[in-house]
């Protein structure tokens, strides 16, 4: 019964329904049961997951469901997961959940609010576990209007452009994933001579190498608009920095993750051969994201600006393990979108928490907060230290796995590069330093925040599942690292490559 | 003449029924305080024929081939039967204080029988008479706003516009009969050769075409006419009458026009090319909503036309499926506005400011429309437009799929503004909470149910699908 993965969507349009049908007050204990429901059948579905692996299963995905949608395009309800999935599902039930209780304070519009989030959260969980490609991009383009209504009714600052700019850019990496996705469904040619659009026949065919070529680049870019890939990522900061709390959670969380994932199972499984010939590319860009990132972030005044240029200089890092093609790389890859997902998750919570109490996000108009919001200040200083890779937390490890699998590719340009993201840990040192000193340390810069009260118990709550997340991952990596690993090996193995 | 024609006839004698009942009415008697109870009566008669649209589908031909049916083409005919339902549950409200609700009706009856002999002509003449006679009704009951001088010049402008149109179809229609010797489509489909007179013939055809589907350059009249139009006949024209030409075109592309194929996938790129891409742009700067839902069904017909391009019958079923969701669609985004105008007279986007703080649900049913129309899941319009899509890039014509698909950005821009309007920003005078008459509170509900539900239906398709082929 657990493993019935629709069940998660059920639990999405379930609970969307019923915020609209009851009234204001309940609204957001539905919500959080909801969301508390669908954590706890995604941890059910991990044990029935291990449970399967240990019995010996090898199919390669499992729990998997089939229905025909649409004939005549040989488009079928196909869900599934593998370890990848279950990694980005995990992400996803934690911090849709957070995201509700650190929300709770919500009074203008709070239905609406609501409905919006959790058909956000729908559209996250069917993405990650559709298996044909059409259903897959159905998921994706369901995230965009509520994304759109979120940032430009409950944000901040210039919250109707940065909307527009987001709405439109995501839509542009929609478009291009759509062009490749046609391209991809008429290159395919089945053993009845029929198109399909269904991932796992797709991966055993092989799409000719002169389509690859430009089919690979259209869907890379288009997933990669939603990873800010450099130079497609400007819809990023304004877009985190303009949205209410969780949205950006969400927004960066979630749907940067999207993208990484689209890159994996779509592009990189589905035309390795295009994947190495462009991985040159790839690598140059997400450096340049990396490091461009971290340089932009050290110059920045506002919080919610620091953290969204520190998302793309992260994001960077994902996109690198993916670019190297190694087997440890890409675990890498993954596993710095779930660390990332989190850590970013509650940076943002922690960054809204501050703001709702200061009404500032300069950190040259914060000081001393450490002294009047004890607990506060701990999460903040705790999330700046995960973006720092701190070891210990998720942050190191996800870094150090992308680092090494990158160190096994022995060509020149490849340790190049990798030193040069190297570099950026230091950069990041240096604005994540001086953001915890400025905001939280030091004395008071202004004398009415020794009055303010420290966290209420959603605030509390959701700080603590977050950082046990990030610390299940950063002290015991290793039940990530072997849910992950089988499934990037394989996909490794189709280019046959050995590093 | 036996029981055989009058089942092949079903559709157009239902139509001609009412009408001949509404003129009875009309004749026997003139008293003005009946009009609830004759739009009511004429609602029920309309929903009846819907029904029985359903019923006694079968094949056949009558009159020498001049006129044929089939599943398929009852089908469609029930689909704009469906349509004129709904505009007529929307036309409700206007037309209770309205003196001329008979000849309402008439006019638009005549236009439907008209499209219906258009839709199942098997013969060139039968085609041309069916296209005037939905004409000319037409633009008589463009200029029904008779209290706007903008209602009168948009019926002048459709009536010449038209008939120019019209003549020059004829011109192409007399040159095919010249060059082929037959005006009967099947015999066309093997006597069309190719010549140089033949490809002149078919440049006048589209052309002719190109004005009833609003394709760029043939779309000057658009504009102008939804906007001065009623509202009610604005959404006829957008849906209906669009949907039947591009229900007769489908034909015609498989009998004639695709006996060319160089000459028409050259045209049809850069029709296709302009179309989506010139009323896109005109669209973003349009200020009143009659207006800028005709430039967005300038572009809805582009994306149609990209699915036709490739003759393909998984195109014909993607076609016919995005009409029926292009009905539910444009006619949910019509209800709104009729409401709106109704009550307040207000047409512009500007209006709209502060809409969701006063009427909470009508702001809702018009930001489904408009996601459907931008083609986001879960509506019915997002699968409509990827099918499309996909059809339209099956002879591997990538450039103008990658054009059609950005274009879905620009589109995507304007039609938020819609939303933005009604949701986002904070207007001093919002239009206040309207109670919205019960015929059209039907006809929304229906519209948005379709819009939300016939994409995941699909059954649906399959059976669209199998009737093609």
């Amino acid at each position: 019964m657990i493993q019935n993965l629709n069940l998660l969507i059920i639990f999405s349009i379930l609970s969307a329904v019923g915020i609209m049908a009851v009234e204001k007050k309940m609204v957001r204990w539905i919500a959080f049961t909801g969301a508390a429901f669908q954590f706890i059948i995604v941890i059910g579905i991990l044990f029935a997951y291990l449970g399967e692996r240990a019995l010996g299963n090898t199919a390669q995905f499992l729990f998997e469901q089939k229905s025909v949608w649409f004939d005549a395009f040989h488009i079928e309800y196909h869900i599934g997961i593998d370890g990848i999935s279950l990694a980005m599902l995990m992400l996803t039930s934690v911090v849709v959940m957070t995201g509700i209780l650190l929300s709770w304070k919500t009074e203008y519009m709070t239905k609406e609010f609501f409905f919006l989030l959790t058909s956000l959260s729908a559209g996250a969980y069917g993405f990650f576990i559709s298996l044909d490609l059409f259903t897959m991009f159905f998921f994706l383009e369901l995230a965009v209007i509520p994304k759109y209504l979120l940032i430009s009714i409950w944000g901040s600052g210039k919250k109707e452009y940065s909307a527009m700019k987001l709405a439109l850019m995501l839509m542009g990496g929609s478009a291009l994933i759509l062009i490749g996705l046609i391209g991809v469904y008429f290159q395919s040619m089945g053993p009845d001579g029929q198109h399909t659009f269904d991932l796992i026949k797709l991966a055993k065919m092989h799409i000719p190498m002169e389509a690859q070529r430009y089919l690979f680049p259209l869907i890379f870019t288009g997933f990669g608009v939603f990873t800010a890939l450099f130079p497609f990522h400007t819809w990023v900061p304004d877009g985190h920095s303009s949205a209410p709390t969780a949205g950006s959670m969400f927004l960066a969380g979630i749907s940067m993750k999207l993208g990484g994932y689209g890159c994996i199972r779509v592009a990189t499984y589905l035309m390795p051969e295009a994947a190495l010939e462009y991985s040159w590319i790839i690598i140059s860009l997400a450096t340049i994201a990396i490091i461009y990132g971290s340089f932009v972030t050290m110059m920045q005044k506002d919080l919610k600006y620091i953290n969204a240029y520190s998302s793309i200089s992260h994001c960077g890092f994902v996109l690198m393990g993916i670019g190297m093609m190694t087997k440890t790389a890409m675990a890498g890859a993954v596993m710095q979108m779930v660390s990332h997902g989190l850590m970013t998750a509650l940076f943002f919570g922690a960054i809204g928490m501050l703001y709702e109490r200061t009404h500032t996000k300069d950190i040259d108009k914060l000081g001393g907060l450490l002294k009047s919001m004890p607990f506060l200040s701990s999460v903040y200083i705790i999330a700046g230290l995960c973006s720092l890779g701190l070891p210990g937390f998720s942050g190191f490890v996800a870094e150090m796995t992308i680092l090494v699998g990158s160190w096994q590719r022995t060509g020149l340009f490849e340790r190049i590069t990798s030193v040069i993201a190297c570099i950026s840990i230091v950069v990041t040192a240096v604005y994540i330093l001086r953001a915890i000193a400025k905001a939280v340390l030091g004395p008071y810069t202004n004398e009415e925040h020794a009055t303010l009260k420290d966290a209420r118990w959603n605030e509390k709550t959701a700080s603590v599942v977050l950082i046990c997340s990030i610390l299940a991952i950063g002290v015991l990596p290793f039940w990530l690292y072997n849910l992950i690993t089988p499934d990037t090996k394989l996909i490794i193995e189709k280019i046959a490559h050995t590093f | 003449m036996d029981l055989n024609s009058l089942i092949y006839l079903k559709s157009e004698l239902c139509l001609l029924l009412i009408f001949f009942i509404l003129l009875f009415m009309k004749i026997f008697s003139n008293d003005q305080n009946r009009n609830v109870g004759i739009l009511k009566l004429v609602n029920v008669l309309l929903f009846i024929n819907l029904i029985y649209g359903f019923f006694f589908n079968v094949e056949g031909q009558l009159f020498n081939e001049m006129f044929i049916t089939n599943p398929l083409l009852v089908m469609e005919k029930n689909i704009l039967n469906l349509g004129i339902f709904l505009i007529s549950l929307q036309s409700f409200d206007w037309l209770k204080n309205h003196k001329f609700i008979i000849e309402y009706y008439l006019l638009l009856l005549s236009t439907m029988v008209g499209m219906f002999f258009m839709i199942s002509s098997g013969n060139l003449i039968m085609f041309y008479m069916g296209l005037e006679l939905s004409a000319i009704p037409l633009a008589a009951v463009i200029t029904f706003d008779h209290e706007k001088a903008r209602s009168a010049e948009a019926g002048m402008k459709m009536i010449l516009s038209s008939a120019f149109a019209s003549g020059m179809m004829l011109f192409g229609i007399s040159l095919i009969y010249g060059t082929t010797g037959t005006l009967n489509l099947n015999e066309l489909s093997t006597a069309i050769t190719g010549s140089p007179l033949q490809v002149l013939a078919c440049i006048f055809l589209m052309a002719g075409f190109g004005f009833k589907l609003s394709a760029v350059p043939f779309h000057l009249w658009t504009a102008d006419v939804y906007e001065g139009a009623p509202v009610n006949i604005t959404s006829f024209l957008s849906v209906i009458s669009k949907g039947a030409t591009f229900f007769i075109f489908i034909r015609f592309i498989q009998k004639i026009f695709f006996h060319f194929p160089g000459p028409w996938s050259y045209m049809m790129f850069i029709l296709i090319a302009i179309t989506i891409t010139l009323a896109n742009l005109f669209a973003i700067r349009q200020e009143n909503l009659k207006r800028f839902l005709a430039f967005s069904s300038i572009t809805q017909a582009g994306y149609i036309l990209l699915g036709l391009s490739t003759n393909t019958p998984s195109g014909e079923g993607s076609a016919l499926f995005f009409l029926l969701a292009y009905i539910f669609t444009n006619l949910g985004a019509f209800g709104v506005i009729s409401i709106i105008s109704n009550h307040t007279g207000k047409e512009n986007i500007g209006d709209l400011k502060g809409f969701y703080q006063t009427n909470p649900r009508l702001s809702w049913a018009l930001a489904l429309s408009m996601f459907s129309l931008a083609g986001i899941p879960p509506t019915a319009g997002f699968f409509g437009k990827l099918f499309l899509l996909t059809s339209g890039a099956s002879n591997g014509n990538y450039a103008l799929l990658t054009i059609a698909a950005l274009n879905m950005i620009i589109s995507l821009y304007y039609y938020i503004r819609v939303v933005k309007a009604m949701f986002v920003d904070a207007g001093e005078n919002p239009i206040e909470t309207i109670q919205s008459g019960t015929h059209a509170k039907i006809a929304l509900i229906i519209c948005s149910m379709g819009i939300l539900l016939i994409g995941f239906a699909g059954g649906l398709f399959n059976y669209i699908f199998a009737l093609i082929s």
